[in-house]
């Protein structure tokens, strides 16, 4: 097994073709604690990798229903506890009037449980991580594809073979 | 997944002209902040904050002395500074439209503008709400449309389209920044892993969040950016629908019609377009982003301006019929006096900009030519500025002709409103400096060599079966 020291094993691939191809045999070879790195969305990745659909949505549905209730319950509450007063011969309330603001803050929950939902979900911001040490990686938000196994995963030992035979290239262990 | 799908059979003209490789456009759009400040950048920027300078003069006066300073009187209580809000917020709608809802359409185009267009959303909204800011006369009261407990027990009025707006608009500004930021993130990191200088690296770094491009992150921000489009999509719609019903829940003619909803925000999306024109045909000449920003891009703008132009023209006459038709007395003058009344030139000024001249697009040959959409684009612009001044100027002949009133504006309208352009360009200048006008990776993403089953990577990859050998040239061809 892996010593302390080592986070875990970094390869580049020439192209995302390449790269899903990896992926794919990353799977089925049982690895379980593997990523890959690029620099745009490669499509198929995720079935590549095996993983299950994104949660995001649920917290946005959370938000959401959030927004919705807040806003009904705001609009209620103060026209028609806290201060009922008669304008313009309206009732107290009427969901009529109260749709529009309840739309737009059942719109903005949903929006903040979309986008801190996500970076909550990819634990971010993470200002530093083993990676950044290695300065080829540098080229992932540019023209490079990467697959790292890490040495968490029980099959870690074997992972240099694995990477070399499915076509990696400058394999280099990543120092935790 | 045997047959190799060919997108160049699918989309026949590239998305991205000029050859590039995933390399070149990262060097291309990241070059233009990278490069040391031009001569250009500095007198444009000096002249901006001469316009910011001259709406920070123009606020501070009015804030000492009071909406009095304007040329408000009491038929017109709502001037130029009604008139420049929806003219910004209509603005912004284009860059919504063409994050939003082109995205879910898959209208792939759509990623060589939607950044510009997204930072043109959000400056035209600061401008847009500056407007009812200082138009509530004492700024310093203006938590009172927030339902903030307070001493007086008082809450806002939540009946009251105003207030529907307060949260429509504060709404949208929150989400398009927030859309527009998610957007950032990935081509932020890429600014900060090719910084020079350490503090490009830190301030990039910080913003980015430490981004890295790992595959389980794409899933969440895809999805998360997939939702943000359908969220933003529908608020859009409300957002100019609820600025359409300052107007229309009242009961002044001219404004108490059930088409303005529609109305607005055909009239929201033309004029958007319009803007993203104007300032994406100089700054693609300026940053040399002519391959990402194509004659295509500015083809399919002239197209979506010249339908929404018809549209516009619709409810113009459409307007017309009703005035007629409904036989309300009032609502008929409304409309005779706009046409042929003290502001008929306003009128006619607006229909030869919003729906004579965009007819010009019926012709490719003046689609395609970017000059000539560069200068239809500014009469769409003027055209729609005078929309909104047509239709606030409703108020002018109201009820009874006793109280009837001609409105001209006074020197501080002017300035306030030549201001906010450089409140506007100011930001927008600040963005092109500093931020990547070009939305890098999806750019990338859109590339046929994006595709894990492009042609030219499947003949390689069955015969050698992921052995990188030989695969250069390809990849970068």
């Amino acid at each position: 097994m892996a010593d302390r020291r080592t986070w875990g094993l970094l390869a580049e691939f020439e192209n995302p073709a390449t790269l899903l191809h990896a992926a794919e045999r990353a799977r089925d070879a049982g690895y379980k604690n593997f990523e890959t790195w690029t620099p745009f969305p490669i499509h198929g990745m995720d079935r590549a990798m095996g993983l299950k659909g994104s949660k995001v949505g649920w917290i946005v549905l959370g938000g959401g229903l959030t927004g919705l209730a807040g806003a009904l319950l705001l609009q209620w509450w103060t026209s028609a506890v806290a201060y009922p007063m008669v304008i313009g011969g309206k009732p107290y309330f009427a969901w009529e009037w109260a749709t529009p603001v309840t739309f737009e803050l059942s719109i903005l929950l949903s929006a903040f449980g979309a986008v801190f939902g996500m970076f909550a979900l990819n634990r971010l911001p993470r200002p530093y991580h083993p990676l950044d040490r290695i300065p080829r990686f540098r080229k992932v938000t540019d023209d490079a594809f990467f697959l790292t196994i890490e040495a968490t995963d029980p099959k870690f030992a074997q992972a240099r073979e694995f990477l070399e035979q499915a076509g990696g290239r400058n394999i280099t262990e990543v120092p935790a | 997944m045997a047959t190799p799908t060919s997108q160049e059979t699918v989309f026949p003209p590239p998305l991205v002209e000029g050859g590039h490789t995933f390399g070149s456009v990262t060097d291309a759009i990241c070059g233009v902040v990278e490069k040391p400040t031009s001569n250009g950048w500095k007198a444009a920027f000096t002249a901006a904050l001469a316009g910011l300078a001259l709406f920070g003069v123009s606020v501070g006066y009015l804030i000492w002395e009071g909406t009095g300073i304007w040329g408000l009187n009491n038929p017109v209580a709502w001037g130029w500074a009604i008139v420049n809000f929806v003219f910004w917020v209509g603005i912004g709608h284009a860059g919504t439209l063409i994050s939003a809802i082109l995205f879910l359409f898959r209208q792939k185009w759509r990623t060589s503008i939607n950044r510009f267009a997204e930072a043109m959303t959000i400056f035209a909204v600061i401008c847009a709400l500056t407007f009812p800011t200082i138009h509530v006369g004492r700024v310093w009261l203006l938590y009172w449309a927030m339902p903030i407990p307070n001493q007086m027990g008082l809450w806002p009025n939540f009946r009251s389209p105003l207030l529907w707006d307060v949260f429509a608009v504060s709404t949208y500004f929150t989400v398009s920044l927030l859309f527009w930021f998610v957007g950032l993130v990935p081509d932020l990191a890429t600014l900060r892993d090719r910084a020079k200088t350490k503090i490009a690296h830190t301030l990039y770094g910080m913003a980015s969040l430490g981004w890295r491009g790992a595959n389980r992150h794409w899933q969440n921000y895809e999805r998360a950016y997939l939702i943000l489009a359908g969220l933003s999509t529908p608020l859009v719609l409300s957002v100019h629908t609820i600025v359409s019903f300052d107007f229309a829940v009242s009961v002044v003619p001219g404004w108490h019609t059930t088409i303005f909803p529609p109305y607005f925000v055909a009239g929201a999306i033309f004029s958007g377009f319009a803007m993203v024109l104007t300032l994406a045909i100089p700054a693609r000449k300026v940053f040399g982003l002519q391959d990402f920003i194509t004659v295509r891009h500015i083809e399919n703008m002239n197209k979506i301006i010249l339908v929404t132009g018809m549209m516009v023209g619709y409810a113009y006459a459409m307007e017309f019929f009703i005035a007629w038709y409904s036989q309300s007395a009032y609502e008929s003058f409304a409309f005779v006096n706009r046409a042929f009344g003290p502001y008929a030139w306003a009128y006619w000024i607006m229909v030869s900009c919003n729906v004579i001249t965009p007819q010009l697009f019926w012709f490719k040959k003046i689609r395609t030519n970017v000059g000539l959409s560069f200068i239809l684009s500014i009469f769409v612009n003027i055209g729609m500025w005078f929309e909104r001044f047509v239709i606030t100027m409703s108020l002018h002949r109201d009820f009874l002709p006793s109280a009837w009133d001609y409105y001209s504006p006074t020197i501080w309208d002017i300035t306030t409103f030549v201001g906010t352009f450089g409140l506007f360009f100011t930001l927008f200048l600040l963005f092109l400096r500093f931020l990547p006008a070009v939305a890098i990776a999806e750019v990338k993403g859109v590339m046929p060599q994006a595709n894990p089953h492009w042609e030219g990577y499947h003949q390689h990859s069955d015969a050698a079966h992921g052995t990188t050998a030989g695969h250069g040239d390809k990849v970068h061809g």
